[in-house]
């Protein structure tokens, strides 16, 4: 009898961290799940007005203009030399973004800021902000027609995760911020999705 | 040491990657035909060639080209024969000439990818590259002549 408890002993254990185990492994994760809260149209709607924001700030929307053209600076002009966005949103002939635009940040005062996506939406998904009301931006972000053919999470990701969204925070010398931190950004976005993305009236 | 390709030709340069490709070209091995202009990528005077397409070399450090295939003005033709150094020559382009040959690369590009460019095409593709001088007129004539010498068999 005794020569069998260290046996029963060793059992017991391995059941023990087995069960153990078992308890602290989570349910499967699925990266389609959203994150959901109890539908809120007015802190949803808050929340894009702050996405909004961003958006509509030069280091984004320089780069999703109303024409062909891409902008530069805090003002918005039009990129100088008479850029142009391409079929394909790289640009033209010679005029090629990564042709000026480096993998990084130039240094020093009005040089060329760099990302190695450097580049405009393509001509068939222009995905314009400027010129946007909040409701038609909204409403735009949430079209897989008009976004990129991205779901609502695809586009949290994107807005959290995507280099060239986060370039705008690390725009080299002599660029202004958007308006929000990137992790206030995000916190945003998935706040308005999650309350139920709605669109403001306007 | 870099390795980098240049006209055809294998180079090994003892640089810093960060070095612009332009100080290579010009300083390290001599091919003092591509121009220092704003040193900002503003003017078009550096245009060389990075794999085809006409990348600002004042901006462009040395480590993006490394191994990649790099043509400079020296080496559009082999005889100064590339149809649109035909064409600058028939209509007498450069005054000063200091940023024609970044003239020359870019236009080269858009005859590759364009071998009939209407003059908007002509804007689209050369208004990166200035000239102080005011040559546009000519460049634009230049670049129709040479189009219509590539389509009747001149190099391209």
């Amino acid at each position: 009898m005794s020569s069998k408890k260290p046996f029963i002993l060793i059992v017991l254990l391995l059941a023990a961290i087995g069960i153990t185990i078992m308890s602290f492994k989570g349910a499967p994760v699925d990266h389609n799940t959203l994150a959901t809260l109890p539908k809120d149209s007015i802190g949803s709607v808050k929340a894009f007005m702050s996405v909004y924001k961003v958006l509509k700030s030069a280091r984004c929307m320089n780069c999703h203009p109303n024409g062909d053209v891409p902008l530069q600076g805090d003002d918005n002009h039009l990129h100088t030399m008479g850029v142009k966005r391409g079929t394909d949103g790289r640009g033209l002939y010679a005029m090629k973004c990564s042709n000026c635009h480096q993998a990084e940040n130039a240094p020093g005062i009005h040089t060329p800021p760099g990302n190695p996506k450097w580049s405009l939406p393509p001509a068939n998904m222009r995905m314009v902000f400027q010129g946007k009301t909040p409701r038609q931006l909204a409403l735009q972000l949430l079209d897989p027609k008009q976004n990129g053919g991205r779901s609502k999470q695809q586009l949290i990701d994107h807005m959290a995760s995507d280099d060239l969204v986060s370039w705008a925070w690390n725009p080299g010398t002599g660029r202004t911020l958007p308006p929000l931190s990137h992790t206030a950004f995000s916190a945003q976005v998935k706040l308005w999705i999650a309350k139920g993305a709605y669109a403001p009236a306007r | 040491m870099i390795a980098l390709k240049v006209n055809d030709k294998s180079y090994q340069v003892d640089a810093s990657p960060d070095m612009p490709l332009l100080w290579v070209l010009r300083d390290l091995l001599g091919l003092t035909g591509t121009k220092f202009g704003c040193g900002v990528a503003q003017c078009g005077a550096c245009t060389v060639h990075l794999n085809g397409e006409a990348i600002r070399s004042c901006v462009t450090k040395v480590s993006r080209a490394q191994g990649q295939n790099i043509v400079t003005i020296e080496g559009l033709s082999l005889n100064n024969d590339h149809p649109l150094q035909k064409a600058w020559v028939e209509f007498d382009v450069p005054q000063c000439g200091y940023c024609q040959s970044g003239q020359l690369m870019s236009a080269a590009v858009l005859l590759r990818e364009n071998p009939n460019p209407t003059n908007q095409d002509i804007d689209d593709a050369m208004s990166g590259n200035i000239c102080r001088c005011g040559t546009y007129p000519r460049i634009r004539q230049a670049i129709h002549k040479a189009a219509e010498m590539q389509k009747e068999g001149g190099k391209s």
